[in-house]
């Protein structure tokens, strides 16, 4: 019973980085930029958030310097995307090989490194219940920070004023300039805010999760995130779920494998990965729910004829 | 304050201007970095940029450094221009790794009596089918399903990369290989002839570049090459056309992973000599910055390769003679294509002064 609960907790914490990831991405693909760069500012915030909770013992400063490390790469991202209408996929992909390789650089000294941070986060009363308090409530506060996200996002898109123009934006830049709104500013606060979201998910993954800083140690969560945004139709409480339902698949292989299961480890680390290739087949064969679905100026420059 | 305005045309001197500036560009930040660093900037750009120049032995190691880099470049060009986003070159290299390794590895534990220039072709052959048919999963997976290529594509490489660990950690050790996570190292009648007495590059370099010609050739001078690509910049004139998409996909990805599924059979059979994990330094990776640096040209992506690959056979020297980490070298390439992706802007658009011009009927 126990090892169940702590499974849940797990889980639930290893879905954490693929929600707040995903909740960033998702703003940004709201507002008509696909950023597949995800992967290199997580990398970027994970190695910047471990190097300073390292040297300072601060995990909130961590958290602060890896979102704005993050946030500074996506805005460059936004200004060579937005302003210089370069290619979408292609400078994503920069980011993703840019984040890899300086994040591999500046990490050199910190590869074996420990963290001397307070491993204990237990809500008050909450996590004395049985079951329940192991499973749910002895976690980090970025895991509730991210249900947190979830709710007020859904709130934000589809019950504000500026949720609304940021969705008009996604589907429609150019009638929202013709309405006269700032559509490239907007996009490049989108922007910005999900790359900072992406880098408090990747601080969360090397201060927190791991903790450690190894080369490369997002190993496709990134890319995972991306593709939960389309698993999610681009609704927050979908990507949740998705979100926690691969954090459940990969501690679930973690435990077999550390039980010894009689299926070769690599096998089982594909399984996310193998996941992931399942679940876009399946929501993807259906076009037409997509097309509804899928903000219309997803991933086309929008360049203003003045 | 200055603007972007279009141009009436693409310019075609900015679209080859493009990659010397971003170079430009590169070299400015490494400057900037060594001495940032307490390096002195112009023996760190020495290292990185010219010292792989400056030896026979260090040419021939930037010919086999440059061969997997050029034939994966040259299946990206292609699936690019035809609007196919693959980015999974390196789990096609890795499968074509597996194909020609393996094959070698077989003839090397059965004792079967090849030739060198007997067997090369028959490592082409297994490296070609083992790429392909990874990036069949690709194309068959995108053309049933609609799943994204891209997210499929790089999932794959992952998955190709943790099925390597699996054949080098179990059914292929070397049984007496002290427990090592590698094959045998394979017969020596099974590795590519090499060019020059007493260095390493072989002819897998020659086919590298035949294998440019033949894609120059094929997008360039066939109809089928034209097809491919007018679906990438109009997909609506292609599809008015009777172009198949279907097609499309098909082709460029079975082309380019057979292609980058040669690059890894080299690699096995080539200068590795036996499998190992670590049988790609990221070549699938830097490929793509490789074909987006050479214009998506295959004459291009030659010179691109010979460019990048000086990058990473610079990360390796530098390592040893500077005392800077080999990782320097992905920052770079980093580096390059970001600014490589903002010069690009001025292809289409050029810079005007002045604030936006007046509309039609506003003027005075």
């Amino acid at each position: 019973m126990n090892e169940l609960a702590l499974f849940i907790g797990t889980a639930f914490a290893s879905g954490t980085v693929l929600a707040v990831a995903g909740l960033g991405l998702l703003i940004n693909e709201r507002a008509g930029v696909i950023n597949l760069g995800a992967e290199g500012l997580m990398l970027m915030a994970a190695v910047t958030g471990f190097a300073v909770a390292a040297d300072t013992g601060s995990a909130w400063l961590a958290f602060g310097a890896g979102a704005a490390a993050a946030a500074l790469v996506a805005a460059a991202f936004g200004w060579l995307v937005i302003w210089l209408n370069a290619n979408q996929y292609a400078t994503g992909l920069a980011v993703t090989l840019f984040g890899g390789g300086f994040s591999a650089f500046v990490g050199v000294s910190y590869v074996g490194r420990k963290l001397e941070l307070p491993l204990n986060h237990a809500v008050p009363l909450l996590s004395d219940i049985p079951f329940l308090g192991t499973a749910l409530f002895r976690q980090h506060p970025v895991v509730y920070l991210a249900v947190g996200l979830c709710l007020f996002l859904s709130w934000f898109f589809w019950r504000t004023r500026a949720g609304l123009i940021l969705r008009a934006i996604g589907e429609s830049p150019e009638s929202a300039h013709a309405l006269g709104f700032r559509v490239r500013l907007i996009r490049l606060a989108a922007v910005v805010v999900g790359g900072a979201l992406c880098g408090v998910a990747g601080t969360f993954l090397s201060v927190v999760y791991t903790p450690l800083w190894v080369e490369r140690m997002t190993a496709g969560r990134g890319w995972i995130a991306l593709a939960l945004t389309v698993f999610a139709t681009w609704r927050p409480g979908r990507l949740l779920l998705g979100a926690y339902l691969f954090g459940g698949v990969n501690v679930l292989q973690l435990t077999l494998q550390a039980q010894g299961v009689q299926i070769p480890a690599p096998f089982m680390s594909m399984s996310p990965y193998l996941a992931t290739i399942a679940m876009l087949c399946i929501i993807s064969s259906n076009q037409a729910w997509i097309r509804l679905n899928m903000p219309a100026s997803l991933g086309k420059p929008f360049f203003p004829s003045q | 304050m200055i603007r972007l305005e279009a141009r009436p045309a693409p310019s075609r001197l900015m679209a080859l201007l493009s990659p010397l500036i971003a170079l430009a560009v590169t070299v400015v930040v490494a400057a900037i970095l060594f001495a940032s660093l307490g390096k002195d900037p112009v023996r760190g750009l020495y290292v990185f940029l010219l010292k792989p120049f400056s030896e026979v032995r260090l040419l021939s190691e930037l010919g086999l450094k440059a061969t997997p880099l050029i034939l994966c470049s040259l299946g990206l060009a292609l699936c690019y221009r035809s609007n196919v986003w693959n980015i999974g070159a390196e789990g096609q290299f890795l499968f074509g790794a597996i194909g020609g390794g393996g094959l070698a590895m077989w003839v090397t534990m059965h004792g079967v009596a090849v030739t060198r220039w007997g067997f090369f072709p028959f490592a082409i052959v297994a490296g070609a089918a083992a790429g392909a048919a990874w990036a069949a999963v690709v194309a068959l997976l995108r053309d049933r399903f609609h799943a994204n290529e891209i997210l499929v594509s790089l999932m794959l490489v992952y998955v190709a990369d943790l099925f390597l660990t699996w054949l080098m950690f179990g059914p292929w050790k070397d049984p007496k290989g002290w427990n090592f996570p590698q094959t045998v190292s394979f017969a020596s009648e099974t590795t590519i002839p090499r060019v020059f007495r007493g260095l390493r590059l072989d002819y897998g370099f020659a086919v590298a570049l035949l294998a440019a010609l033949l894609m120059w050739a094929f997008l360039f001078r066939t109809f089928r090459g034209f097809q491919l690509q007018v679906g990438g910049p109009a997909p609506a004139a292609a599809r008015y056309a009777g172009f198949s998409a279907r097609g499309a996909v098909w082709t460029s990805l079975l082309a380019s992973g057979a292609l980058a599924g040669v690059g890894g059979a080299f690699e096995a059979v080539g200068p590795m000599g036996q499998l190992t994990p670590h049988v790609s330094t990221g070549y699938g990776f830097t490929a793509i910055i490789v074909a987006f640096v050479g214009r998506l040209h295959p004459l291009g992506c030659v010179l691109a390769s010979l460019l990048l690959s000086t990058f990473l056979l610079g990360g390796e020297q530098a390592q040893s003679t500077i005392q800077m980490p080999a990782a320097l070298t992905g920052v770079f390439q980093g580096v390059l294509l970001l600014a490589l992706l903002g010069c690009d802007t001025f292809i289409l658009f050029r810079p005007r002064r002045g604030a936006v011009a007046l509309r039609a009927g506003e003027a005075t």
